[in-house]
């Protein structure tokens, strides 16, 4: 019986310890309510106590958290219609604010957020054209954006914006095939130069060849009829050299040759005269 | 949803809640009254925790010895041995090694300690601390794919790798709930950002390693500001390419840059066989002139020679010389023709000669060998009659009759 009371009295004593103790790791934050009123909001990492069953304790987690919102449509400043993929990097930094805000619901939190980075993005793209959302102002514009926020989410909510980012920048679809369109235009333009490009050099290559085939041709031809016309006037002054010594006999043996020359087939008919020289010795008078 | 997992841990911790407050029933039962009691059981803990680490170079009885000397003093019976085994139990559950490549973040009751725990066998309380290994060394690859938009508004597709590694276990541990999703995301936006930055071409080509090194920098820039302890070491783009749909247009002046080439290179061979042959072609036009001038040079030479011999010969005695010439020429001119005798003073004058079938004849009659012309009578008399016509139709000076006579004889 003694042991009895004993035991139920060591039991509890530590059901009470148990509840009259509690850690705060340090990757949370916790408020201690009393019946549901906030008691104590800046509660520090470690082990603490509190009145069992009196105070109650709730914890959130003070890292930096992520909100990934869903792709949203938005218009640019000359009405080109863009998806666009953000996230934001947030973390807790008023739990008392954040606890009244939110009842520590953080997906709650999440929703709240991602709906005011959603607004305040398409307020910029409103102001901006695609160039400078994609390339020019995509730092100016993340940053506006977490200073804007942070203006007012610490009082409203207790938690710190610190960065916001635009992920993907996607074309819809049907400005996406026309965009597809056009590289590949451009592609052909580009094709079509570098072929066309490549047939002008071809086409003076060949063309040079040629001409310089003409010209080395007709160069031949010149230097040959200087040099046929030097043989020319050599042969004349050899051949004047000689014949002029005597040029009535030039006459008589060239006659001969040429009548050689001349009359040399079987098919050459003469028809000759007796009476002729050389044929006096085939008439009867001259025997006599 | 979230933030109920703390809680759980906490309601998990009310066990050790109560095993501890059962064990330190001996030795912090007292200060439980007090509010600043965290503070001395800290100091109790490292303590403890001193003894064992500069113990346990022998063996892990004797820290548990020294444990069960400390009970002894309490031990009444089975209750005292009871405490006794739950210490040591408690006591052997604290070892734990560290990895090489490892850091142990220890959480003391939630609370950062500030010190990280180097590699060896280590000894922690347990339900006291909490150690997080965080290996250090290696090194985290991740890969990511997508398309994306560039500076001058065409699509892109882009696949990289980025390496990274935990240089700050504890910021890793602690200041963001989900260090790789952090990475992840800021990755994502880093390489559009740039890619965003940069003209298709140069993602395409030669800028790529520049677009790394700007990722890097940038997803750098993103982990230092979210504190996550991690650093990226090196993005390489793997792959950097236009999208599917317009792949055959950017092979296509892939093609078309290689045509370029290659008509060059036709145009190129037909210059090189063109002007070569043009070159052999004038060097023949050239050698068939010299040929030329060297041939009649050297005939010229010849027959200059040969007739200053003859003429040589002549002077000396001229009028045989010259008949002798002259009746050779005549003997052969004769004897190589067909030669038709017609006494024209003498003869009537009506004479028919069908030059054209006694031609044909002569040719037959030379491919036959036989030098003889074959006349009927009265084909002669046509033949001859033919002849006196023309003959008379012409002057009566003609050439072959006067000269050949007058010239003759001298």
């Amino acid at each position: 019986m003694k042991n009895f009371v004993a035991g139920a009295v060591l039991f509890l004593i530590v059901v009470i310890g148990a509840n009259s103790v509690f850690v705060v790791k340090e990757t949370e934050r916790a408020v201690m309510l009393r019946f549901g009123d906030i008691v104590r909001t800046d509660i520090p990492s470690g082990l603490h106590f509190k009145i069992p069953y009196v105070n109650s304790v709730r914890k959130f987690d003070a890292r930096v958290l992520t909100v990934d919102a869903t792709p949203q449509r938005y218009l640019t400043l000359e009405q080109k219609a863009l998806l666009v993929d953000s996230y934001a990097m947030w973390r807790i930094i008023d739990v008392e604010r954040f606890y009244t805000a939110t009842s520590g619901d953080e997906s709650r939190a999440n929703a709240l957020l991602a709906q005011r980075v959603n607004d305040g993005l398409r307020n910029k793209f409103g102001e901006r054209d695609l160039q400078e959302v994609v390339s020019g102002q995509r730092d100016a514009l993340m940053n506006e954006l977490t200073a804007e926020l942070n203006t007012y989410v610490a009082d409203e909510y207790g938690i710190e914006v610190i960065d916001v980012r635009v992920k993907r920048i996607d074309l819809p679809d049907d400005v996406r095939s026309s965009v597809y369109e056009r590289m590949t235009s451009e592609r052909q333009r580009e094709a079509q130069q570098l072929r066309s490009r490549g047939n002008e050099l071809a086409i003076g290559i060949e063309a040079d060849a040629d001409r310089q085939e003409a010209v080395l041709l007709v160069e031949a031809y010149r230097d040959s009829e200087r040099i046929r016309g030097d043989g020319d006037a050599q042969a004349a002054a050899i051949y004047s050299a000689a014949y002029t010594q005597d040029p009535e006999f030039y006459s008589f043996t060239r006659s001969l040759n040429s009548y050689r020359d001349t009359f040399s087939s079987k098919s050459d008919v003469m028809l000759l005269d007796p009476e002729s020289d050389y044929f006096k010795y085939l008439r009867s008078d001259e025997i006599r | 949803m979230a933030w109920n997992e703390p809680g759980n841990k906490g309601k998990d911790n009310d066990p050790w809640g109560s095993g501890g407050s059962g064990g330190g029933g001996g030795g912090g039962g007292g200060q439980r009254g007090g509010d600043n009691g965290p503070p001395d059981i800290d100091e109790l803990i490292k303590n403890l925790s001193k003894k064992f680490n500069g113990l346990f170079g022998g063996k892990g009885g004797s820290g548990s010895s020294g444990g069960g000397g400390g009970s002894a003093g309490a031990s009444a019976g089975l209750f005292g041995g009871l405490v006794v085994l739950a210490v040591v139990v408690w006591a052997a559950m604290g070892f734990y090694t560290i990895d090489e490549a490892e850091r142990g973040v220890v959480l003391r009751f939630g609370e950062l300690r500030d010190e990280v725990v180097m590699p060896g066998l280590r000894w922690n309380p347990p339900l006291v601390d909490e150690v997080q290994k965080v290996n250090i060394s290696r090194v985290n690859t991740r890969s990511y794919s997508n398309d994306m938009l560039t500076t001058d508004e065409n699509i892109v597709t882009v696949s990289l790798s980025v390496q990274y590694i935990v240089t700050d276990p504890i910021q890793y541990v602690v200041s963001v709930r989900d260090p790789q999703a952090g990475l992840d995301q800021a990755v994502e936006s880093a390489i559009r950002h740039v890619v965003g930055g940069t003209t298709m071409d140069r993602v395409l080509t030669q800028g790529r390693a520049e677009v790394a090194t700007e990722v890097r920098e940038r997803a750098q820039s993103y982990m230092e500001n979210y504190q996550t302890g991690i650093m990226v070491t090196q993005v390489n783009v793997e792959n950097a390419q236009p999208p599917v749909a317009v792949q055959g247009a950017f092979d296509d002046v892939i093609r078309a840059r290689e045509d370029e080439q290659r008509v060059q290179n036709q145009a190129l061979a037909y210059a090189n066989r063109v002007i070569p042959e043009a070159r052999g072609e004038a060097q023949r036009i050239i050698e068939q002139a010299n040929a030329y001038r060297d041939e009649v040079i050297a005939q010229s030479e010849g027959e200059a020679y040969r007739f200053e011999q003859l003429l040589t010969e002549y002077q000396i005695s001229p009028g045989v010389t010259r008949e002798r010439i002259y009746i050779d020429a005549i003997q052969e001119v004769l004897r190589n023709s067909s030669k038709v005798l017609i006494d024209v003073e003498g003869g009537n004058n009506m004479m028919f000669l069908p030059l054209d079938r006694m031609m044909q004849q002569a040719g037959a009659g030379t491919m036959g060998g036989v030098g003889s012309l074959q006349l009927n009578n009265q084909q002669l008399r046509d033949l001859a009659d033919q002849v006196s016509r023309e003959l008379s139709s012409q002057s009566t000076t003609d050439r072959s009759r006067t000269q050949m006579p007058t010239r003759g004889p001298r």
